[in-house]
């Protein structure tokens, strides 16, 4: 098939309008975060940095970082530990009802967002009485986080060899420093990448976040949430908007540099499950 | 191997010796048995798995069938099937389920009427350094927050707005918010994840292939509609089920550009605040369930499963 030059002109038009369309609305968020305007009618009036000092100055918001980074730290650990051991028992060993495992590790991605947080909801509220929280927020973010670590580190023992570790075991290392010293320095950048990915879906998490939150608490999408109808705070909303979407997508930027591969669409999975 | 246990590194202090002896012990034992190894790794992680999330959904769909006392508030055990009837019966409900179907189907053909040009001029147009340019272009924005992007919509479909502002020479204007609002805006975010499995679906179409139609005198869309539409069925498929279910499930993007416009996803949502009506939202939350599930059997046959 010879394309002609024309037909490739009018395809990178179209590629160009797409990115344009993919790209614009999220530009004009950061344009509006320095737009002197109230009402952020297009075109700007004026530039401002009126709003950035605002935001650092709100309580609010402040408090609202700090949940999030704490749910998204304690959330990752969580996800890093079960994750890797998960990864380890389904990749070196076999075993009655590993499929079955490796079906449910995929459900929390492969069911809508809406549907976790309810069934996560009626579980705390209805069933166990438990009152909701950050730790339940924490839970929830653990239990499809598990998966971005899962994911990268089962690829990266699929490509290892586990002939290293045979080695070690008979030069007489034990369970504990084969995996010191052996699988571990192996797994690292992977377990880097796919923390790092726990760790942005967790930081924008928002439709499993509003099902398991408690009544006081907010996180940083929380926050845009219920202050996104407020005129008033129109401004300050803006400029959270932009910080959210700076740190939910470096993370990603040095998890693909770590992992030397594509994070690719599983992960896109992932992140589309998550928000 | 059991005799290296008690060894020592060297420069250890002495009084180190007896918990690392236990732990050696231990570290022994999980050595001599693979089993016990297993167990070890697999226990906390499957266990968690099935105590927070399968047991969730079970319980879920057991909470479907019980019902809310109308004094207290509470959710009482007592079984009924009536708030499943309701949901499939109700006009009300029936009119929001078609209307969110709807817009999901319109999600996904925009998506997929976008994404087949930049996928194709992407993998098979532009050179090697653009081609890995380009699919980073495609793949950053996926990964910012969800919620900013709708609300980033909020902001372009607003009353003297960016849509209006471009409207304006050619006398268009923002549809303002409602159901368009919220099928744009779901298209909008839902599009890298069609471009991307339907551009690894090109990419994996040999050249060769192409060229060989082409010498045997076959056109340009000739090429398209006999050689690489049949092959890339299963990516498309796997786009739409993307598209499909992601929208199929929102409520955040009809809260924040839908206006008064009710999603299933809504109803869930509402049930589950205001209305403290658990055993209903459960009820209603099952209908995209059955739905998805319904659109896998159909399409698992066309191996669009594995492009996942």
């Amino acid at each position: 098939m010879r394309l002609s030059r024309s037909a490739k002109v009018v395809l990178g038009v179209i590629s160009g309008l797409v990115l344009l369309f993919i790209y614009i609305p999220l530009m004009l968020v950061v344009v509006n975060s320095f737009n002197a305007d109230r009402t952020f009618g297009w075109p700007p009036k004026g530039f401002t940095l009126e709003w950035w000092g605002k935001a650092f100055d709100s309580t609010g918001v402040r408090e609202a970082v700090l949940s999030s980074l704490w749910v998204a730290v304690v959330a990752t650990v969580i996800s890093l530990v079960l994750g890797t051991l998960l990864a380890l028992s389904l990749q070196r060993y076999k075993f009655f009802g590993r499929d079955v495992i490796n079906l449910l590790v995929i459900l929390p991605i492969a069911l809508p967002g809406v549907v976790t947080g309810i069934a996560l909801n009626n579980m705390f509220t209805t069933i166990l009485g438990v009152p909701l929280s950050l730790w339940t927020v924490v839970i929830a973010h653990a239990t499809f986080c598990m998966v971005t670590v899962f994911n990268n580190a089962i690829a990266r023992l699929r490509r290892m060899s586990a002939g290293l570790e045979e080695a070690s075991a008979d030069l007489g290392a034990g369970v504990f420093t084969t995996f010191g010293l052996v699988t571990f320095p192996q797994m690292r950048t992977a377990l880097l990448a796919g923390g790092l990915l726990a760790f942005a879906l967790s930081f924008d998490e928002i439709i499993v976040t509003t099902f398991t939150i408690g009544a006081g608490e907010t996180t940083l999408p929380i926050w845009i949430l219920q202050n996104l109808f407020r005129p008033n705070q129109a401004p300050v909303v803006n400029v959270v908007a932009v910080v959210l979407i700076v740190v939910s997508i470096v993370p990603i930027w040095l998890a693909q540099r770590l992992s030397g591969e594509s994070v690719g669409v599983s992960g896109a999975r992932v992140k589309a499950q998550g928000s | 191997m059991a005799q290296q246990t008690q060894q020592l590194p060297p420069g250890s202090p002495p009084h180190a010796g007896a918990p690392r002896a236990k732990a050696n012990a231990f570290s022994a034992l999980l050595h001599r048995s693979p089993r016990l190894r297993l167990a070890a790794l697999l226990t906390a992680p499957a266990g968690w798995l099935v105590l927070v999330y399968i047991a969730a959904l079970a319980a879920l769909l057991i909470t479907a069938f019980w019902t809310v006392d109308t004094f207290t508030g509470q959710v009482s055990t007592v079984w009924t099937t009536e708030n499943i009837v309701t949901v499939l019966t109700d006009p009300v409900y029936q009119r929001i389920t078609l209307r969110t179907l709807w817009i999901a189907v319109a999600v996904t053909v925009i998506d997929l009427v976008l994404a087949l040009p930049i996928a194709f001029f992407i993998a098979k147009v532009a050179g090697a350094r653009w081609e890995k340019l380009l699919v980073v272009a495609v793949l950053m924005p996926l990964w910012a927050s969800y919620l900013v992007k709708a609300y980033a919509w909020r902001n372009v479909l607003a009353e003297g707005g960016l849509l209006e502002w471009l409207g304006a020479p050619i006398g268009l204007s923002s549809p303002g918010y409602g159901e368009t609002a919220v099928i744009l805006t779901l298209s909008y975010i839902w599009l890298p994840y069609m471009i991307l499995p339907i551009y690894a679906g090109f990419d994996r179409v040999p050249d060769s292939l192409l060229e060989a139609s082409g010498d045997l005198g076959a056109k340009p869309l000739t090429t398209m509609r006999l050689v690489m539409l049949p092959l890339l069925v299963p990516s498309i498929i796997a786009g739409t089920i993307f598209t499909f279910s992601l929208s199929l499930g929102d409520y955040i993007t009809a809260q924040i550009v839908g206006g008064t416009t009710q999603m299933l996803g809504t109803v869930v949502y509402a049930n589950v605040g205001a209305a403290n009506n658990l055993p209903f939202a459960a009820a209603v939350s099952l209908v995209p369930i059955a739905i998805i599930m319904f659109y896998l059997f159909i399409v698992r046959r066309s191996g669009a499963l594995n492009n996942l």
